[in-house]
């Protein structure tokens, strides 16, 4: 039943005892409380700040010629991604490997799903294969939290929903760090689909509690129902929204968002929120730009902007998706057993 | 008619009647460069203005221009009908100096381009101002929202479907959030079109006697009732284009007293006629929404009286003897009005329900206010958009007589009061009745 949805693109390791002494990083005290990282609810700032200083060490492992430890070694990573995904799967991917463990990566397309199986089949399923850590994208909010009170593993949130999208926030705020030093007093404007966006609503707790100060931009359309209730900024004129912003964070505009259901057409949402020059002028001088991709290019953002690396740090964000999640995944082995 | 060369005329010995200030008295105005350069009653009252134009206005009533929120056109699609010149001139007739043409028409203006095209023609070939609204779904389909944003910048005032409601109340909520976006207008038509839809009569003993069908009058204040809901929830600021019935009337009563950014229009015709006046199937009665019960007649006439209703308009629809001589039930709907407004609102002053000054604000100051135009008064600075008028003139409207292209007015053989003698847009006379 399982084989007919999932696709296993790596043949899974044979089964070894793990031995608790390659579990433990030269400086590996616990930093997170919970054995789940299911969004940014739930982390405290020290939480927040231990695992930044814990990525940074990773970054300099992923600049390194021999990239790889064994700090995971004879452990089991699954990806579960019940919607598509190019850079989260691939970069939990590759943060599992380079610390070790064995990677299995499992899609699992709607169609199964529709099939009858259902979330709670597919976790005890999971669950007889002893995984160590999970990580899940679904297309429901709680999906994530649902399968962490029946799986006996760590689960990791890549996504649910329009819900949290955890490592997203961590990694952006790994990347404005490097750039910034300190996230306190910044100036973060978010701007797009806020509405849809995990994304937003990870960002905007995890930089709220760290002290920044979030201006949400968007048309009303594509504005959450109280979203003034987060302590953050509302703007509808763009200009405005990015007046003195230090972070310009754009969002993705999903396709089948942009004919005339929250906006009339690409062209119009180019016009008014699509990041371009005289729109980013408005900006502290020096302002960043961040994306999580993928980019819709003359849609949200122009060209010019995303391939300028003065100020874009798109790139930079995908290197930091990376080590944050080696971060991520070090500081969850600590607390198991 | 007046050419004036220098750009100077100066009117003496008018009744100054200004509804935004309040104004009403003897004096005199003087036009410089195409807007009102002074104004007062000690102006040329005791010294003979020494301009080369000089209107003596024997005492007739001076009044800001009219602002007619409602006028459909034939251009572009139909010109045959109405173009946009053929309605202007109608339009200086009746002392009309702003039309707001609606977007119904053959391409629907729901591009930046076509809103475009109306100001260029317009431009080109109307005596008065026309100000373009731009549909507020593709293509009026009621589906999905347009390009409010780019469409309000090529100059759209505003966003309706025109004479059809937007049933899907889904569509609607988003689109009155992206307008509000821009802070732009949106205009209802409030009537639900299943429950309208084959009606031609308002339901009730007069359609049963003359079998026609007809729809409940309840679909008004039902549509009325979801769009206030949904300005709540969305903070758009929304105008009912015409209203006709006391449900709808009370409803937009209590909104406006909870503060909600609300507005409504009522159409001559509604003031003045009610269903009973279809008399034999006179087709050229056959509007939309239907002529309506006396009580809801009457319940219109004492909504601008007491304020409820903002604007008075023509809901301008020309048709042709083709498509209005039909049986009643297959006739088109619409009557011109751009020459019959005035005289058809200053039914209320006669009537005692209201002064000159308070009839001539809902077609004046209140819609420049609701539409952010600039005119509608008489201020120093403003434009001289002006009109001459005869309050209590006799006239008789001659369908033959009328100036628009269109000629299917529902008030042929009408006695009003109220002649407009003289119309000017921005200082050049566009209309004379002598």
């Amino acid at each position: 039943m399982l084989a007919l949805g999932w696709r296993l693109r790596l043949p899974l390791s044979p089964t070894t005892a793990i031995s608790p002494t390659l579990m433990t990083s030269p400086a590996a005290a616990p930093i997170l409380s919970s054995k789940h990282l299911l969004g940014i609810d739930g982390l405290s700032p020290l939480d927040i700040t231990a695992l930044l200083d814990l990525a940074e060490t990773y970054v300099v492992q992923g600049r390194a010629t021999d990239k790889k430890t064994a700090l995971l070694r004879g452990r089991t990573l699954i990806n579960l991604f019940f919607e598509a995904s190019t850079r989260t799967q691939s970069s939990f991917e590759l943060a599992g490997k380079r610390l070790g463990a064995d990677v299995m990566n499992m899609s699992v397309k709607t169609s199964s799903v529709s099939k009858g199986e259902t979330l709670l089949d597919t976790a005890s399923t999971l669950n007889a294969m002893r995984p160590d850590i999970l990580v899940v994208r679904h297309q429901d909010a709680g999906a994530a939290e649902l399968l962490s009170r029946k799986l006996d593993c760590s689960v990791i949130n890549a996504g649910d929903g329009a819900h949290e999208h955890p490592t997203q926030a961590l990694l952006d705020a790994l990347t404005i760090r490097r750039h910034r030093g300190n996230l306190e007093g910044l100036v973060v404007a978010i701007c797009g689909d806020v509405l849809h966006s995990r994304v937003a609503r990870s960002n905007l707790r995890l930089l709220s509690m760290m002290g920044a100060r979030v201006r949400l931009v968007a048309p009303r359309t594509l504005l959450p129902c109280d979203a003034d209730r987060f302590g953050v900024e509302i703007y509808t004129d763009m200009k405005r929204g990015l007046a003195g912003a230090d972070i310009v964070m754009m969002l993705r505009l999903q396709l089948e968002r942009m004919a005339g259901a929250f906006v009339p057409s690409t062209r119009e949402y180019f016009r008014f929120y699509g990041l371009d020059r005289e729109k980013l002028a408005h900006a502290k001088p020096g302002a960043l730009v961040m994306h999580p991709g993928p980019m819709n290019r003359g849609v949200e953002i122009a060209s010019d902007i995303a391939d300028d690396v003065q100020v874009s740090l798109i790139s930079e964000q995908v290197e930091m998706g990376v080590a944050l999640r080696m971060a991520i995944l070090d500081a969850l082995a600590r607390g198991m057993a | 008619m007046i050419t004036s060369k220098s750009g100077r005329i100066a009117f003496k010995n008018a009744r100054l009647v200004d509804p935004a200030s309040g104004l009403d008295v003897k004096g005199g105005l003087l036009v410089e460069n195409g807007r009102i350069a002074d104004i007062g009653p000690r102006l040329f009252r005791d010294a003979e203005p020494r301009d080369p134009e000089v209107i003596d206005c024997r005492g007739l009533v001076l009044a800001p221009g009219l602002i007619d929120c409602r006028v459909f056109t034939g251009e572009p699609g139909a010109e045959h009908r109405e173009s946009l010149e053929s309605a202007s001139v109608a339009a200086a007739v009746g002392g009309v100096t702003s039309m707001i043409v609606m977007p119904n028409t053959d391409p629907v203006i729901d591009e930046p381009s076509l809103v475009d095209f109306i100001l260029r023609r317009a431009q080109a070939t109307a005596k008065v101002r026309v100000l373009p609204c731009a549909a507020l779904t593709k293509g009026l389909l009621g589906e999905t929202m347009t390009e409010i944003g780019l469409l309000k910048e090529a100059g759209a005032i505003a966003f309706t479907d025109g004479d059809r409601s937007v049933a899907n109340a889904r569509v609607l909520r988003r689109a009155l959030a992206y307008a509000a976006t821009f802070e732009a207008l949106v205009i209802s038509h409030a009537e639900d079109p299943e429950l309208v839809k084959g009606a031609s009569a308002t339901e009730g003993e007069f359609a049963t006697r003359l079998g026609l069908p007809a729809g409940p009058a309840i679909a008004e204040a039902m549509m009325v009732e979801r769009d206030i809901r949904l300005v709540e929830l969305t903070g758009a600021r929304l105008h009912f284009g015409q209203i006709s019935t006391r449900a709808s009337l009370d409803v937009i009563a209590d909104a406006k007293q909870r503060g909600l950014p609300v507005t409504c229009g009522v159409a001559a015709h509604h003031l003045t006629l009610n269903e009973l006046d279809v008399g034999s199937y006179y087709t050229f009665r056959k509007v939309r929404p239907p002529l309506r019960s006396e009580a809801d007649r009457a319940a219109m006439a004492q909504g601008v009286a007491s304020g409820v209703i903002d604007v008075i308009v023509s809901s301008h629809e020309p048709q042709g003897a083709d498509t209005k001589r039909q049986p009643y039930a297959t006739a088109a709907a619409g009557t011109v009005g751009l020459e019959t407004l005035l005289p058809a609102a200053l039914t209320l002053v006669q009537d005692g329900r209201a002064t000159l000054s308070h009839v001539l604000r809902t077609m004046t100051a209140t819609p420049a206010g609701i539409f952010g135009l600039a005119g509608g008064a008489l201020a120093k600075g403003a434009a001289a958009d002006l009109i001459l008028l005869d309050d209590d003139e006799p006239v008789v409207v001659d369908a033959e007589k009328l100036h628009s292209r269109a000629r299917n007015t529902a008030f042929d053989g009408r006695k009003f009061q109220g002649r407009v003698h003289a119309t000017f847009v921005g200082g050049v006379q566009v209309f004379d009745a002598h």
